[in-house]
C-alpha cells in the first residue's frame, strides 16, 4: 500500500520505475563518468595499498594473484555477458600476453637495458600482441554463433599451448621461460617485501583495466554491444554494425586477458604451457558465470573466487585426515570439482551469480526502508 | 499519443522502387514490383499471407538483396546496407515487438538514436566529457519521446515486463529515436486493442507534417490502412496487382479476389466434387 503512495504517477501495472540513485554526489561528479569512476580508483587503491601493508607476504601474493585473474575475468565477462560471445579460449589469449611478457622482459633483461620503463613496456606489449591475437579470432568470431563459435576459441584454448611445443626454440617447451623481473625499485628500501611490490603492480594493472572497462560499459558503445547481444538485426536497424562491434568485443576482452596473462608471468617469474590449459579457460569462464555474468563487480568475485576456491578445497581437504594416496588422487582435481560444484548451485540457487544476488538482497532492503 | 513533433522541416525522403525481383532459388517472392512513396506520403502495401510485403521491407532496408531492379532515394541510387540506414534517414520497425531484452526501455530508445551520437570508442573508453555530453543528450532526447508516447513512467523497465501495448509503443520511440526522414512500419497494429490502434492511426497521419517523415506500412488491419494511407499497394504472390488510393483499391476486382478468393462460379468445380464424394 505505502509502495503506491509513493509513485501515485506510474500506472499501477507499470514497475515502479528504478528511482535514479543519486545519492547527492556532488554536481561535478554525477555529471562526468570519468571523474566519477577515477574517485571510485583511487579509493579502491588508497584501500588496497592500507590493506597491501598488513597482509603478510604469501597473502599480499594471493592479492596479485586476484588482481591479475580480474583482468582476464573482468575482460572475458564484457565479452560473454554483454556481447553474448562465448570464449573458450581466454586462458590461451593470456598465455599469449604471458609469453610476450616473459619475451620481452628476458630480451630488456639481455641488452642490459634497466630501469622503471621496462616493465610498463613490456606489459603494453602484451597487451598489443593479445590484442592482434583477439582481432584475428574476433573477425572469425563474428562470422559465427553459439557452438561454432565455442568450437573455434576451444580450438585456440589447445592450440596455443601446443604450439609452445611446436615452436619450442622460442618458447622452450614444456619447461616454459623463466622472467627475469628486477627487484622492487631501492627507492621503496633495501628490504622491501618482492611480494607487496608484486601485489602493487598487478593492483595497479587491475584497476587500470577496471577504470577503462567501466567507462566503456557506462558509454554508447557498451549500450551498442548489449543491443548486439540481444537482437541482431535491430541493432542493425538502429544503425550498429554488428560484425565491428563483435570484433571490438572481442578485441578489447583479448586486451584484458592479455594484461592478465602478462601480470601473471611477472607474478610466477616463469610461464609454461601448463599454467594455460584448458582449464585455466573453463575456470575463468566458471568465475565469471558464479561472480555474475556481465558485471564487472562479477568479475571482482570471480577472481577472488579463482584464488579463493582451491586454498580453500586445499585447507579443508588437510582438515578431514586422509589416507596420502587418497589426498595425492584429491590432489589437483579437488577444486575443479568444487568448482563445478560451485557452479551448479550458484545457477540452481541465484542464476545471477553473487552480484546478482547482492543486488537482490540490496533492493529489499532498499524497499524496506522507506516503509519503516 | 501525441505526435513526435520536432522542428518541422520538408516532409521526408521520397523512395522508388524499380521492377524489384528477388528470388529464393526456385521460388519467386517479388516479381517486377515498382512503387513509389513520395515525399510526406503515407504508403500502405497489403496483401494475403505470403504476398511478399515483409520481403519488399526486408530489399527496402538491404536485409535481402534483389536480383533484379534497384532502389531509388531522393533520386539517386540506393544500394542499402542494413547499419547504414539509420544515417541515411530511414528506420524500421520490426514485426511484433522487437526490443532489446537486456536493456532498459530508455537505453532502447537512446540505442535507435546511436547514429546521432558523435563521441567514439575512445571517448568513451577514457571517459571523457564528450561522450558525457553526447549520452545526456541521447537520453534527454529518448526522454522526451517517452514522455510524447505517454510511456515515461516505464523508462527504467525491462521490455519483458512490459504490456504489449507499451512494448510496441517503445519500439516506435525507439525507431523515431533516429530521426528518420522514412519510417518503415511493419505490422504497427499487430497485436493491439482498438483503441491502441485508434491513437496509432492518429499518430502515424500526424508524421509527415510534425517529424518531417515519409512513412510505409505494411498491415493487416484494413481499417487503419484504409483510414491513414495515401496511396495503398495490393501485393498478391509476389506481383503488384493494384495501385491508388484508398477508394481506387477497395474497389478493385482483382484485390477482392486476391483477398477472398475466385469469382463464386470459379469455386463451383471444388463444392460439385464435394457434392460427388458425399
Amino acid at each position: 500500500m505505502s509502495e503506491q503512495t509513493i509513485t501515485p504517477a506510474a500506472p499501477a501495472a507499470a514497475p515502479a520505475p528504478a528511482p535514479k540513485r543519486s545519492v547527492a554526489l556532488p554536481g561535478f561528479l554525477s555529471g562526468s563518468t570519468l571523474l566519477r569512476h577515477l574517485v571510485l580508483a583511487v579509493l579502491a587503491g588508497v584501500l588496497l595499498f592500507l590493506l597491501t601493508q598488513q597482509l603478510d607476504p604469501f597473502r599480499n601474493f594471493q592479492l596479485a594473484t586476484v588482481a591479475a585473474y580480474l583482468c582476464a575475468t573482468a575482460g572475458l565477462t564484457l565479452l560473454v555477458g554483454m556481447n553474448g560471445q562465448l570464449s573458450l579460449g581466454h586462458g590461451a589469449l593470456m598465455a599469449v600476453g604471458a609469453y610476450t611478457v616473459a619475451l620481452a622482459q628476458n630480451a630488456f633483461a639481455d641488452k642490459g637495458i634497466t630501469g622503471n620503463q621496462v616493465l610498463p613496456l613490456s606489459l603494453a606489449l602484451g597487451v598489443l600482441v593479445t590484442m592482434a591475437a583477439g582481432a584475428v579470432i574476433g573477425l572469425a568470431a563474428a562470422r559465427l554463433r553459439g557452438p561454432y563459435l565455442a568450437g573455434v576459441t576451444l580450438a585456440v584454448a589447445v592450440a596455443v599451448p601446443a604450439a609452445t611445443v611446436t615452436f619450442d626454440e622460442t618458447f622452450n617447451s614444456e619447461q616454459g621461460l623463466s622472467v627475469a623481473v628486477e627487484p622492487p625499485p631501492l627507492s621503496l628500501g633495501l628490504y622491501f617485501p618482492n611480494e607487496r611490490w608484486q601485489a602493487w603492480v598487478a593492483l595497479t594493472g587491475a584497476l587500470l583495466t577496471m577504470l577503462l572497462l567501466a567507462n566503456l560499459v557506462r558509454s554508447r558503445v557498451g549500450r551498442n554491444l548489449r543491443a548486439v547481444r540481444d537482437d541482431e538485426v535491430a541493432a542493425r536497424l538502429a544503425g550498429i554494425h554488428v560484425g565491428r562491434t563483435q570484433v571490438l568485443a572481442f578485441v578489447v576482452s583479448a586486451a584484458s586477458a592479455g594484461l592478465g596473462g602478462g601480470l601473471m608471468a611477472l607474478l610466477a617469474q616463469s610461464v609454461s604451457p601448463g599454467a594455460f590449459s584448458l582449464t585455466l579457460s573453463l575456470f575463468l569462464l566458471m568465475a565469471v558465470v558464479i561472480g555474475g555474468l556481465g558485471s564487472l563487480s562479477g568479475a571482482v568475485w570471480g577472481a577472488v573466487l579463482l584464488v579463493a576456491l582451491p586454498d580453500l578445497t586445499h585447507d579443508s581437504a588437510q582438515l578431514v585426515s586422509l589416507s596420502p594416496a587418497v589426498a595425492q588422487r584429491l590432489e589437483g582435481n579437488l577444486p575443479l570439482a568444487v568448482f563445478g560444484l560451485t557452479l551448479i548451485v550458484v545457477m540452481i540457487a541465484a542464476p545471477g551469480g553473487v552480484q546478482g544476488l547482492l543486488r537482490r538482497i540490496g533492493a529489499r532492503v532498499r524497499r524496506r526502508a522507506p516503509a519503516r | 499519443m501525441k505526435p513526435p513533433s520536432g522542428e518541422t522541416h520538408a516532409a521526408g525522403h521520397s523512395l522508388f522502387l524499380r521492377g524489384i525481383g528477388v528470388r529464393f532459388g526456385g521460388l519467386t517472392a517479388l516479381d517486377d514490383v515498382s512503387l513509389e512513396v513520395a515525399p510526406g506520403q503515407v504508403v500502405g502495401v497489403i496483401g494475403p499471407n505470403g504476398a511478399g510485403k515483409t520481403t519488399l521491407f526486408n530489399v527496402v532496408c538491404g536485409l535481402v538483396r534483389p536480383t533484379s531492379g534497384m532502389l531509388e532515394l531522393n533520386g539517386t541510387r540506393l544500394s542499402p546496407a542494413p547499419h547504414r540506414l539509420a544515417g541515411l534517414g530511414i528506420a524500421r520497425t520490426l514485426q511484433g515487438v522487437g526490443l532489446f531484452r537486456g536493456l532498459t526501455v530508455l537505453e532502447n530508445v537512446m540505442a535507435g538514436a546511436t547514429c546521432t551520437a558523435r563521441a567514439g570508442f575512445f571517448s568513451g573508453l577514457l571517459g571523457l566529457p564528450r561522450s558525457d555530453r553526447d549520452e545526456r543528450r541521447l537520453r534527454e532526447q529518448a526522454m522526451t519521446l517517452l514522455e510524447r508516447f505517454d510511456v515515461a513512467a516505464y523508462a527504467g523497465a525491462l521490455p519483458g515486463t512490459l504490456p504489449y501495448a507499451v512494448g510496441k509503443r517503445v519500439a516506435l520511440a525507439r525507431a523515431l529515436a533516429a530521426r528518420p526522414r522514412l519510417l518503415l512500419l511493419d505490422e504497427p497494429a499487430g497485436g493491439l486493442g482498438a483503441q491502441d490502434i485508434e491513437e496509432l492511426g492518429a499518430l502515424i497521419t500526424t508524421l509527415p507534417a510534425e517529424a518531417g517523415c515519409s512513412v510505409m506500412l505494411v498491415e493487416h488491419h484494413m481499417d487503419l490502412v484504409m483510414a491513414v494511407c495515401d496511396r495503398i499497394a495490393v501485393l498478391d504472390f509476389g506481383r503488384l496487382i493494384a495501385t491508388g488510393t484508398p477508394q481506387e483499391v477497395r474497389d478493385d476486382p482483382a484485390v477482392a479476389e486476391a483477398y477472398l478468393g475466385a469469382e463464386v462460379d470459379a469455386a463451383t468445380p471444388s463444392l460439385s466434387r464435394q457434392e460427388a464424394s458425399a
